[in-house]
């Protein structure tokens, strides 16, 4: 619900939601890939892995380090050929994950795309409600707030070095634009990162208008009459969560649209499913907004291209004159003569 | 003026060579162009896939053409020559609309005039094989750690010089004694050229 690549989906997955998991495709299990070793899982959201540089063993792989290429390896598709040697060298700069997930929230599970918090506490008739889509998914709950939901999600690309800093308690945050939960490392000049796809998840939250950072509110509890959940007042659910902290509250209180990174690594499609040249080698493409490299068939040379198109038109002019200019003294030439 | 004959000038090869040459010119300018976002009506991976086809061919072509050109001493009809140049010019730039007679007849031995050398021989050492290096680069461009984008944009710029080479080339195969008769001898071979050699040699 909230990764968009996990869900229900996968415990019964077609080939099509994830070509892994799915009975008809490897047919395998979480712990196939994350291999425990002394209680440490590899797959980390935090720190994640993107790509596998150890030394691979054929067969084997490194139970601490989890990615595609720790099976795969980093040259995956036919060397032999032109096409698949091209989409070998894309793998210094494209994760695997861009082209082989090309959507993501598949198999009719949907996943939660917006959480607006500010919404909360609405009553009818002094009692909370809920109100769900034609597809009988909450849209509003009065303990949450507003919900949108997407299916079949295509993600954002974004350059990726593994690293995730998130915001925490107390940190300063910029209200007047959104606020990131967490920043993903990575550039399009830093050797090393990636594009890779993410659920960018989108919402409010409560922050101190004065002391200008996000704000923990008492959610639930039975006892008292703080918790949001028992009284619907954010007053005082914000005052009691933040009285939890050593931080100092306010007491003024809004709400400010927030972002967070998710990236998107499983549900991985089959091979024919992949993304095609043309999703991002394309001017409106997958990565039209994914600026500070050079892409062939996104980005032209305005100059270069304004003066070679220039140059190409005014040879046909020049060539469309000498022609006219042929025609007209043939006819004079035949009126003398 | 010497006796005119209905001779073959170009041979099989030169035919093939050029009719082929033609024809890949042509899918590699619209396919790169198709790649370079100029155009659409293609898919990018296809137009990628028949770009490199066409591109394996013509370097295939240009390796068998530049073992003709030695073995048969073909070169030779590229060496560039001042003489006779500025009537040539002159007449593309003004007899040629008063009817005047061109001023270079073919001979076998001297099958371009001095104009058509000097263009041929830019394109076969300098078009060609800018196209031919920096489109190897770019293909190989992971390889060699170069910079995609200069290697991208000087593979662009040798393609615009193609193309206007292509409008020109194009446009003058128009101007023999009829629209069509180069076109023609291109096709058949046969051409009326002055059998005998003057005086001024090859």
């Amino acid at each position: 619900m909230k990764h968009g690549d996990l869900s229900s989906a996968l415990l019964d997955a077609s080939r099509h939601v994830d070509v892994h998991m799915s009975p008809e495709g490897a047919g395998m299990v979480c712990v196939d890939c994350h291999v425990g070793n002394r209680h440490e899982w590899p797959g980390s959201r935090y720190h994640g892995t993107i790509s596998d540089t150890s030394r691979q063993r054929p067969g084997m792989r490194n139970t601490d380090i989890l990615a595609c290429n720790s099976c795969h390896t980093s040259a995956p598709h036919e060397a032999l050929s032109v096409k698949g040697s091209k989409l070998n060298d894309h793998i210094d700069r494209v994760a695997c994950q861009t082209c082989h997930i090309p959507e993501f929230a598949k198999g009719g599970v949907a996943t939660k795309t917006w959480w607006d918090w500010s919404t909360a506490g609405k009553l009818k008739d002094g009692k909370p409600y809920s109100e769900v889509d034609e597809n009988g998914r909450d849209i509003y709950l009065t303990i949450k707030g507003d919900f949108r939901w997407g299916e079949d999600v295509v993600p954002e690309y974004e350059f990726w070095d593994g690293i995730v800093e998130y915001t925490l308690l107390g940190d300063k945050i910029d209200p007047s634009g959104i606020v990131g939960i967490n920043r993903i490392g990575g550039g399009p000049d830093q050797p090393g990162s990636l594009i890779f796809p993410f659920k960018r998840m989108l919402g409010k939250q409560a922050y101190d208008e004065i002391n200008q950072y996000l704000i923990q509110s008492n959610v639930y509890g039975p006892e008292g009459d703080t918790a949001l959940w028992s009284n619907y007042n954010w007053d005082k659910a914000l005052s009691a969560g933040m009285a939890g902290s050593d931080l100092p509250y306010s007491g003024k209180f809004g709400f400010v649209e927030t972002e967070m990174w998710w990236p998107t690594t499983h549900m991985v499609a089959p091979a024919n499913e992949a993304l095609k040249c043309s999703a991002c080698h394309a001017r409106d493409g997958r990565l039209a907004k994914l600026a500070g490299f050079y892409l062939p068939g996104r980005d032209g040379f305005t100059l270069t291209d304004r003066i070679g198109l220039w140059l190409l038109a005014m040879t046909l002019a020049g060539v469309a004159l000498h022609a006219g200019l042929r025609i007209l003294s043939r006819r004079r030439d035949n009126r003398e003569g | 003026m010497a006796e005119r004959q209905y001779v073959k000038i170009f041979t099989r090869f030169e035919r093939f060579w050029h009719w082929s040459q033609a024809l890949l010119v042509l899918a590699l300018l619209f396919t790169g162009a198709r790649l370079h976002g100029l155009i659409g009506g293609m898919y990018w991976g296809q137009a990628f896939r028949l770009h490199l086809i066409a591109a394996g061919l013509i370097i295939l072509l240009w390796i068998f053409a530049i073992f003709w050109h030695f073995t048969t001493g073909a070169w030779q009809h590229y060496i560039p020559t001042l003489r006779n140049l500025v009537p040539v010019i002159r007449y593309y730039a003004y007899g040629i609309f008063r009817g005047e007679a061109h001023p270079a007849k073919p001979t076998i031995h001297r099958k371009h005039n001095p104009l058509q050398r000097l263009s041929y021989l830019f394109l076969k050492l300098v078009i060609n094989p800018a196209i031919w290096a920096t489109g190897i680069l770019y293909l190989t461009v992971n390889l060699t750690g170069l910079d995609l984008q200069t290697v991208a944009w000087l593979h662009v710029v040798s393609a615009y010089a193609m193309a206007i080479f292509v409008v020109i080339h194009v446009y003058m195969a128009t101007t023999g004694d009829t629209p069509t008769a180069y076109v023609k001898a291109m096709t058949t071979g046969y051409e009326w050229v002055v059998v005998e050699e003057d005086a001024a040699g090859g």
